[in-house]
């Protein structure tokens, strides 16, 4: 009697925790779902604090060290133009990580998630408009309409601020390089949004016709209080293992744009620019560690992303293994 | 599944003028005046103007976009701003077979690594080969073009110098190694991983127990039973992975200097050479749309189970 008894107890208590927790408990348990959550903590800190830690300014030259190899003065090395690619990659983090977490917050989460509610929710009528919609922007491919939007928008952007500038007290938008991080964000959100709504109204879709949504409906529950407390926390696992995934391909997106030109500007650095420096021939052949610091970190960030979205998914769907 | 085939196929054209109409909306209002381009240094107020009544600038939006359409549905994409005289299609088609070429590489490098692998890990679940072989895979997936192309060049080019270092010598040159592993090495971890769970799905079927008990040794009912039923939903992600290869074919081409559509579509987008952008964002969408729909149709067909409405 005892023994079941307490599995009951120890069964109540299982419960009580809810699924996300209990998912969670399963993560911290993961050594490589760990390890992924202390390198990016890291490398964002990194970014986040680039101002405190950097040992130089970015632009800065030092003329006495140009194109010296990793030293205890410049610990990845300096630059074609003597500059410490220590700090310009710490900095180059910081642009990354403002423009994808901007990104995903508003693509993927605000824009994805509110589609796909919508979506998955209402009339038909609806439905079929957002997703054709999506299914527009979803056959191009994402890199080519990517480029072209991000070149056809930056002038248009540019010509904005400037107007704003000029009529407005609001001074040095342009000089600022906010720009730059507006044409990439809206470049991102425009590819990104698509697989998220469709992932959320595939949730509702499936979800809205079972017992508990009746249930809640006869109870006199409100549209709003059936999408927001009962329709997206049971959709929530999917999103998880979404936007994680997600991440590593937007920072993946976001690095392709700088390294094509389309992303930040120079002076101000970004991991694509240094990219695409140190991986020309002759810099491969002349100065080839000025590739290892903001190689190593963008093959990181992506990595870190990709292999924790892989252990969310172990752990929030494990039917799917 | 003929009523959703032939849906799918009425809707089609409907995506394409959808796709046609945001690309020549986002070229023509994007950066710089096509006049400039063409004169360059030359340029003078009238000359300009001349031009852009050539081109048709001057007329309402509406109308080019029509004028341009018409031609592209008799094949004529219209002649490039920067290579004067010379049609898109002419300057496209060779470079779309460099392109292609460069792709199959790729994929071959895939196939070759990616469905041995997940079919082998499949057989050994449970096992520790399992979650390593995943996460291997997928630390190969990550890496940018940017990063490995630069790594596998100096590796391979300046310190082994085994093959040259860029260039493009067709599909039986040496050069076409380093485009192939960099392009086909990242797509092994998806093809794994789709193979493991397929080929899962498969073992746990009542025929492969079927097939067991009545004696057959393993080898029979992995190449006879296993195999062939793991392959079907390996189809259709082929037929998205040759789209997603278009896609990244973009960068690699770039890099290495590979004479393909990629290279010369980014070329274009910096040289402003509205035509050929414009060519390439209505070609590419429509292979990519066509890619999906073949993917979709092809399932159908080979799994009875499916039902479309």
């Amino acid at each position: 009697m005892a023994l079941t008894e307490i599995t009951e107890v120890i069964e109540r208590q299982e419960k009580s925790k809810g699924h996300l927790r209990r998912a969670m408990e399963r993560l911290v348990r993961k050594k490589i779902a760990v390890a992924c959550m202390i390198a990016l903590l890291v490398v964002y800190c990194a970014g986040i604090f680039a101002p405190l830690i950097a040992p130089y300014d970015y632009t800065e030259p030092h003329y006495t060290a140009i194109r010296k190899p990793p030293s205890l003065q410049h610990w990845a090395g300096t630059d074609l133009a003597g500059r410490d690619v220590f700090t310009r990659v710490l900095w180059g983090i910081q642009n990354t990580v403002i423009i994808t977490v901007v990104s995903m917050a508003t693509g993927g989460l605000l824009i994805g998630i509110t589609m796909g509610l919508i979506a998955g929710y209402f009339s038909s009528k609806v439905d079929s408009l957002i997703m054709r919609t999506g299914e527009l922007f979803a056959s191009f491919p994402d890199i080519l309409l990517v480029i072209i939007l991000a070149y056809a928008l930056r002038p248009r952007i540019i010509d904005w601020a400037r107007w704003v500038e000029d009529n407005t007290a609001i001074d040095g938008i342009v000089r600022s390089g906010v720009v730059d991080y507006f044409v990439v964000s809206i470049a991102l959100v425009a590819f990104g949004w698509v697989g998220m709504a469709r992932l959320v109204r595939g949730q509702v879709l499936y979800l809205k016709q079972t017992p508990y949504i009746e249930a809640a409906r006869a109870a006199g529950a409100g549209t709003p209080r059936i999408l927001f407390v009962h329709l997206l926390p049971n959709a929530i696992s999917p999103i998880v293992v979404s936007v994680s995934m997600g991440m590593g391909a937007l920072i993946g997106t976001e690095i392709i744009l700088s390294w094509l030109g389309l992303g930040i500007q120079p002076p101000r650095p970004s991991l694509g620019a240094m990219l695409l420096q140190a991986g020309s021939l002759s810099a491969l052949r002349e100065v080839p560690w000025l590739l290892i610091a903001p190689g190593s970190v963008a093959w990181a960030l992506v990595l870190a992303w990709n292999l924790l979205g892989d252990s969310l998914n172990d752990v929030l769907n494990p039917h799917t293994r | 599944m003929w009523v959703f085939i032939a849906r799918r196929l009425l809707w089609l054209p409907v995506l394409l003028f959808a796709t046609s109409i945001v690309t020549f909306t986002l070229v023509r209002f994007g950066p710089g005046d096509p006049a400039e381009i063409i004169l360059g240094a030359r340029y003078d107020e009238q000359a300009a103007e001349n031009i852009r009544r050539q081109l048709g600038l001057d007329r309402p939006f509406g109308v080019q976009y029509a004028t341009y359409m018409w031609g592209v549905l008799r094949g004529d994409f219209g002649e490039s701003y920067r290579y004067r005289g010379r049609p898109v299609s002419e300057l496209l088609f060779p470079k779309m077979w460099v392109s292609f070429q460069v792709n199959a590489a790729a994929m071959i490098v895939s196939l070759a690594i990616g469905l041995p692998l997940g079919f082998y890990i499949a057989h050994k679940q449970g096992s520790w080969q399992d979650p390593v072989a995943v996460t291997i895979a997928l630390i190969l997936m990550s890496i940018p073009v940017m990063i490995s192309i630069p790594v596998a060049l100096w590796g391979l080019c300046l310190k082994l110098q085994w093959v040259p270092c860029s260039g493009w010598g067709g599909f039986w040159d040496l050069r076409i190694i380093v485009p192939a592993l960099t392009l086909g090495i990242p797509g092994v971890a998806g093809l794994a991983r789709f193979m493991r769970a397929s080929t899962l799905d498969v073992l746990g079927q009542d025929f492969i127990r079927t097939a067991k008990a009545k004696g057959l040794t393993q080898f029979a009912v992995d190449s006879r039973h296993v195999l062939k039923n793991a392959m079907i939903p390996i189809v259709t992600l082929l037929s998205f992975a040759l789209a997603g290869m278009f896609v990244t074919s973009f960068i690699v081409e770039f890099i290495l200097g590979i004479p393909g559509v990629g290279h010369f579509t980014i070329d274009s987008v910096f040289n402003r050479d509205y035509p050929i952008i414009m060519a390439m964002g209505i070609l590419g969408s429509a292979a990519f749309v066509i890619a999906n729909l073949l993917a979709d149709i092809t399932y159908a067909f080979i799994d009875p189970r499916i039902h479309y409405q």
